[in-house]
Order: structure tokens, then sequence, then C-alpha cells
């Protein structure tokens, strides 16, 4: 007998065993059942309501997730040998009563007891992610919604660079990117998913190339078109949540009424010079109380001598860098359903003063798009819409 | 009554106010604020703000700290002293 068996016979006799049927009946009164398989393990399946504490951080982590030492400690492998080694540190580090589970996942699964398929996250990915995944609120379950996650930006320009290039690092799976327009040189002040050898390309693919660099495994989806009334609905139906970065009033109001009528949430910033203005609709959105949408904000657009483009009045490069950041943060806490976003909220940014305030938007009860009688009334002569407006 | 009140002007209206970020008004509502600023030299800043008849443009927006003023008492929201009110256009740059 060699060295590993001697030492395998004496944990099997000093180590409690438990059927998986006991096991789960043991989970449902107030025992741990501890997963210590590897993550790719995991994902072929894993104990229903289990602990998943992968065996190499076992000591280190164990006590953050089960701190009470009197806590029964039901101890899960393939087949029931690692489960042995496991549930013998676990007594060193003082856990009272710790068992094996006999025959691990494999007799779980033949027990017919159930399991589930956690988001599991590839080795690669998870080194890639390691810093995001170590926060308690991402964790691996965060990691994989954000894969499964599908977001469209809506112009790839100030806003939506900063925006596209933080989402796809944190591992947005599916990016969308709507814009018809090429790269100019005097973009690249704060453009910055595009470069100066790309002048004249299509921003689209501009986009593609940087965010594929920065992140092959992210699939980034492009669309060369102006988002328009006969388009919206079809792009962003694709799509769970809408970023803006547009740079004019129609294809604001545009994007709000399609993300009213598609009950998807709308991440809106603009900009103007040194200042921007932050905020997300979402009528259709849960919580308590109704979100406005952008027109419950500003019920129409100025008239268009008194709104300046930033090709008119100039920005300073940096500011749609924050406020673009700010997008892909709430985003992202979107998407994970952490946090509180900026729903019934408007953020300034004033990048002179370096104050950020904040003001209460609320819900207009008479709003033609999301109140809560309103059906929806149609898409509007956008242009018209935005020549006239104003003068009210 | 009539309170000091401070009014914070963002840089997208700074056009019509020689480029300063606060005014100081003497004001008891926010219909004083406007009529305020008007007498000390900004009708322009108040066209902007204001429509005809005198109602707040709809893509503008008036704040009393962090509310709107649409969800007080509009033009007849009551001033205190010390008061902070913005005045915020919307914008569309990106």
């Amino acid at each position: 007998m060699n060295g590993y068996d001697r030492r395998l016979e004496d944990l099997a006799e000093r180590i409690g065993r438990i059927a998986p049927e006991d096991a789960y009946a043991a989970t449902r009164n107030t025992a741990a059942l501890l997963d210590i398989r590897d993550p790719e393990e995991w994902a072929e399946g894993s104990p229903a309501g289990s602990i998943r504490l992968g065996r190499s951080f076992l000591e280190r982590e164990v006590e953050k997730t089960i701190p009470d030492k009197g806590t029964p400690v039901l101890v899960l492998c393939g087949s029931g040998v690692r489960s042995l080694f496991a549930a013998e540190s676990l007594l060193q580090l003082g856990y009272r009563d710790v068992r094996s589970v006999e025959g691990g996942y494999e007799a779980w699964k033949r027990s017919g007891l159930p399991y589930e398929r956690p988001g599991i996250i590839a080795a690669a990915d998870r080194q890639r992610y390691a810093r995001q995944i170590a926060i308690p609120e991402v964790g691996d379950e965060g990691q994989a919604k954000l894969a499964k996650a599908r977001v469209l930006i809506v112009g790839a320009g100030g806003l939506g660079s900063p925006a596209a290039l933080y989402l796809a690092a944190a591992g947005v799976g599916t990016i969308g990117i709507v814009d018809d327009d090429t790269v100019e040189l005097s973009n690249l002040q704060r453009q910055i998913l595009h470069a100066t050898d790309r002048v004249g390309n299509l921003k689209t693919q501009s986009a593609r190339q940087t965010l594929k660099a920065l992140n092959p495994g992210v699939q980034v989806v492009t669309h060369d078109v102006r988002l328009d009334v006969a388009n919206a609905e079809q792009i962003v139906a694709d799509y769970d949540l809408v970023v803006d970065g547009t740079d004019n009033f129609q294809a604001r109001y545009l994007l709000n009424d399609v993300c009213v009528k598609l009950q998807r949430p709308y991440v809106y910033a603009s900009i103007f010079r040194f200042e921007g203005q932050l905020s997300v609709f979402w009528p259709a959105g849960p919580g308590k109380g109704r979100s406005p949408c952008y027109r419950c904000l500003y019920p129409s657009p100025p008239p268009r001598e008194l709104a300046p483009s930033c090709a008119e009045a100039g920005v300073l490069g940096v500011l749609p860098g924050v406020m673009g950041t700010l997008q892909a943060v709430e985003a992202i806490k979107l998407i994970l359903g952490m946090g509180d976003t900026l729903i019934g909220r408007l953020l300034c940014y004033d990048a002179l003063a370096a104050t950020f305030r904040q003001f209460r938007t609320t819900a207009d009860p008479d709003c033609a798009y999301c109140s809560d009688q309103a059906a929806f009334p149609g898409y509007a002569d956008y242009e018209a819409f935005c020549a006239g407006a104003g003068a009210a | 009554m009539s309170a000091t009140v401070t009014v914070r002007i963002p840089e997208a209206l700074r056009e019509f106010t020689e480029g300063k970020h606060e005014l100081t008004v003497e004001a008891g509502s926010i219909a004083d604020v406007m009529a305020g600023l008007k007498a000390d030299g900004y009708p322009s800043l108040i066209r902007h703000v204001c429509n005809h008849e005198g109602q707040l443009r709809p893509f503008v927006n008036v704040y009393l700290g962090e509310r709107d003023i649409r969800t007080l008492e509009g033009f007849r929201t009551r001033l205190a002293q010390g008061d902070v009110v913005t005045i915020l256009p919307s914008v569309a740059g990106g």
C-alpha cells in the first residue's frame, strides 16, 4: 500500500460520510452543501442551492462563506475522494460537524436529486475578469450575466467610445454599434474607439477592430445605418438595453420612443462644452414608482438656433469620456441588478467647477408616451418635431 | 417676503449672462426670480427660459435644490433665504 492509499484509508475511517439523499434532506434543514469541484465541473451541473467553492480557494474563503463553525457542512466532489481531503481541512479549520457526500456528484445525479447548471466562466475568462469576479456583487454569476447581456450603443462617437470600451472590457457578451458615419480627424480628440490610421473608415468597422483587439470574446454587431423610424424597432428589439451615444435631438427622441415601446432601459447622457447630463429612463422597469422617460424630463427639444451642436459649440474631449464611462457603469448595474441606478435622478457633471449635482426626475402623469394610460401614440416625424419644437 | 437666492446658470445659458456661473437675486418665489433676472439685465436669458405667456419652455427645467419646480408649485413656489435655484436646459451633444 502506497502513501496515498494509506492516507485515503485513514481519512475514510475518520471522516463521516452521508448518502446523497440524506445530504439533500439535511440541506433543507440547516446543513450547508459545499461543492468543492472545479468551475469546469460545475458547468456540467452542480447540486441545486449548493455553495460552490473550488478546492484551491477552500481554506482561504470558506470562513467568509460559512462563518458559523457549528454549521453542519456536507462536502461534495466528483466521486467522493477529494471531498475527504477537503473535509479534513475543514475539521482542522475548526468546523465541528463535517461529512463527505458518498459517491460525490456522480451519485447525486444518479439518485435523481435536483441540480442546476450555473453560469460558468472558462479558465481564460476567469483570469481576464479576475478582479471583477472577486467583487462579491459580481462573482461568477454576475460575470455570466454580463456574458449573456446584449447592449446596443447608438453612436460610436464621444460618449459611445468609452461606453463601448468599458462594456467590452467588462465582458458584455454582445455589443451592437449603430453608426453610419466615417472617422474624421476632428473626431479623434474625444472618440477614443478610433485611430489616426482609420480616418475615412466606417466608424462601426473601426469600433469593431478596437473592441475585438481589447476583448476577442465579445461579439460586436455592426449596424452601418443612421437610426430612423424604419429601422429603429428592428435594431433595438435584439438588445437588452440601450446606451445613447447620439449627438442630436432627433435621434434622442426616437431612441426614447422606441425604448418606451419595447420596454428597454435607456441609458441617457448628453454633453455641452464642459458639462454633461446623465440619467436612466425605464418606465417599464421594476422598482417603486414609475420611472420617467426622456419626454417626461424634456417634453420637446429647443429650436435649432438655441441648440448648438458640439461642432459649433466645441467640447472638452475628456467630458464625453467621463459621461460615457458613467453610462457604462449604469449599464453594468442594470445588467447585474445591483446598486441604485439613476432611474428617477438626473446627474449633472460640471468639469470646470469639478462638481456633480443631482436632480430628481419624475414621471409626467400625462406623458403621451409612457404614462400608465398611454397607448403608444406612434412614432413622430422627428425632423419636423425638432425643427418646429421649443416655441411652445 | 423676499429672500436672497442663488441662481445657477449652466454653460449652455452663459452666453445670456455674460459668462456668469451664478447670479444672486432677491426673490420670494420662482416668478420673482424670473422677474428679477429680467430687471437685472438678463432679458435674453428669460426669453430663453420662458415663452411669451411667461410659461416655462418644454426644453428647460428649473430646480429648487434637487426638486423640479413642476413638482412643487411651479412659478408660485416659495423661496427661503439661501435657496439655490438651477436653470437647466436640454443639450444634445455626444
